[in-house]
């Protein structure tokens, strides 16, 4: 299992990153509905998550997983923490018997249970519910119904959050720190389901990276999505 | 114009930790766990005894650690200045308190005390420890703030700590320790406001800007602004504004005994306190009911705010006994 471990601890490592490189952007974005904490807070507890699981010795992929999450929970804290960490440490649990689709789309489900759960939000809430739970469909059908490559799968899953990010745009958040504003909070991207893309976009790229193969192109079939920067005006 | 305070701090990034120094220092019956920014009484976990928890942002002093004790708290989990402890010290708070027995969680009703409270609990539920939870949302002047979903807990908690940390004194199980601190809860409703605004450490200036000629009503406890401003007004036409607030919600029949809490926020003299306190007795008196017990003194403040909170609970005879019970804690003694 230390390959799969492996490939976690490279995971977590391109998340930090991606992270810090997007601090501006998820603080501006959290600046305009909330407290502008969330990209300092995310890049501080994904960068001492990174460390963490640098540190230890060949681990398994649920260790890796759970050790993660509960750096990004102790260290991000407020909201953030349990919703991205937590849901991280009950999920890992999933992941006992290593990586494996059928593991991958369980350990999906679970993450997605426990944020809805932890947040009480569901899809319209424009949270980052509403890039997740299209994802995580989108990733167990095209695993369990459509019998896709793994690869693929998540590479549908993907496209799946992005098109969610979008739909955040538009709509008025009735759940987290956005909803405070309102129908104010109409035309704001959410930036907690703006992380979840980052995060999902950087499994994808290690994992392609694991696969020893290209992101395969896909017809994501979106549904029609507001264009974002009209959106923002 | 905003200007710096001054403060008896030493860096602001270690005001929290200086301070659970000091107190373990001055009470020794408090221990703090190591590493972690949680005090439990010495003592803990208490053998054959529910323990009963609380926690949250730092700043309310003597909340929450100041309610440790013999008839109260087991142990408290402090957070930075206003801000929630992490999952992972309350998991280090309800694994040092749970004597086999389980624990109740006394959560306050913010966003995210809630969220790592409840992650907390859910990892040592798997680990065999059973938690049981009461939220407190006895502020009446929300349903929606900058920190919450629905109401705000404030100083009406003291009473759920009291009740509960009663209970479980007294051999209860969890279900029962549980069941009188939602009954506190359900019975219980607060409203505050601010003379002035608060200064925290990390900022050094007032968290909101109030004029001189004015006042904030329906304040929290974070330094957030309330829900109406107005020009100053008298002790007793402030003390008739919150006591209407809490007396319109909780709604109660003529007859009723209740326990009063005038409440400071921290920077206010305790003789403006009693001058409040005699305008609520009268006012108690004018709708009817009869105040069992009243209580004045700084329970749950918003650092140095000037200001005040008036809480009403509606008490029967198990929750007289409860609160009448005898508690021995730095910020709470009942003999």
């Amino acid at each position: 299992m230390s390959g799969d471990g492996a490939v976690v601890v490279a995971a977590v490592e391109a998340v930090a990153d991606r992270i810090q490189a997007e601090r501006d952007h998820l603080t501006d974005l959290d600046s305009a509905i909330g407290d502008a904490d969330h990209g300092g807070n995310m890049a501080r507890g994904w960068a001492e998550a990174a460390e963490a699981v640098a540190d230890l010795a060949d681990p398994d992929a649920q260790t890796a997983v759970k050790t993660a999450g509960k750096t990004v929970l102790s260290e991000v804290g407020g909201a953030a923490g349990p919703l991205y960490g937590g849901s991280l440490v009950f999920a890992s649990q999933e992941l006992e018997g290593g990586v494996t689709p059928e593991t991958a789309v369980a350990f999906a489900e679970t993450y997605l249970e426990k944020v809805q759960d932890r947040g009480d939000a569901s899809v319209g809430a424009g949270t980052m519910v509403d890039a997740l739970t299209p994802a995580v469909h989108t990733f167990k059908k095209s695993i369990e119904t459509d019998e896709l490559p793994p690869l693929e799968a998540l590479t549908k899953a993907v496209a799946a959050a992005e098109a969610g990010v979008q739909f955040t745009v538009p709509i008025r958040a009735s759940k987290g720190r956005a909803s405070y504003l309102g129908w104010r909070s109409v035309g704001h991207q959410d930036p907690g389901a703006t992380s979840t893309l980052y995060i999902m976009e950087e499994l994808l790229a290690v994992a392609a990276g694991h696969l020893d193969s290209e992101v395969p192109d896909v017809d994501a079939s979106s549904p029609t999505i507001p264009d974002a920067e009209a959106a923002e005006e | 114009m905003i200007v710096a305070m001054k403060k008896l701090i030493n860096e602001s990034d270690d005001v929290v930790d200086e301070m659970l120094d000091g107190m373990t220092a001055a009470y020794p019956d408090l221990r703090r766990l190591p590493d972690t920014q949680v005090l439990v009484r010495d003592d803990a976990p208490v053998a054959g005894k529910v323990g009963v928890v609380s926690g949250g942002g730092s700043g309310h002093e003597p909340t929450h650690g100041g309610y440790i004790g013999d008839g109260m708290l087991d142990g408290a989990a402090a957070g930075d200045v206003f801000s929630s402890p992490t999952a992972d010290e309350f998991e280090a708070l309800l694994d040092a308190t749970d004597s086999g027995e389980g624990v109740l969680a006394v959560i306050k009703n913010y966003e995210g005390d809630v969220m790592n409270f409840e992650t907390a609990i859910e990892m040592v539920e798997m680990e065999g420890t059973d938690v049981a939870t009461v939220v407190v949302n006895d502020d009446v002047a929300v349903e929606d703030s900058l920190y919450t979903s629905g109401r705000r807990g404030v100083c009406g908690t003291i009473l759920v700590h009291k009740a509960a940390g009663a209970k479980a004194a007294a051999g209860a199980d969890l279900d029962e320790a549980q069941r009188v601190a939602q009954k506190v809860v359900d019975n219980t409703a607060t409203m505050g406001m601010a003379l002035t605004s608060c200064v925290t450490p990390e900022k050094g200036e007032a968290t909101f800007d109030l004029p001189d000629d004015e006042i904030e009503l329906g304040i929290g406890i974070h330094g957030e602004p309330g829900t109406e401003r107005t020009d100053v007004m008298s002790a007793d036409e402030i003390t008739e504004e919150l006591t209407e607030g809490v007396l319109d919600d909780l709604d109660l029949d003529e007859g009723q005994e209740v326990v009063t809490i005038v409440n400071g926020m921290g920077g206010t003299p305790l003789m403006e306190l009693f001058v409040v306190n005699r305008k609520l007795q009268e006012l108690i008196g004018d709708h009817g009911l009869e105040t069992w017990d009243a209580w004045v003194g700084d329970y749950m403040t918003s650092l140095d705010m000037a200001g005040a909170s008036i809480t009403v609970c509606a008490v029967d005879d198990e929750l007289k006994e409860l609160l009448d019970a005898p508690a021995d804690t730095p910020g709470l003694t009942v003999q």
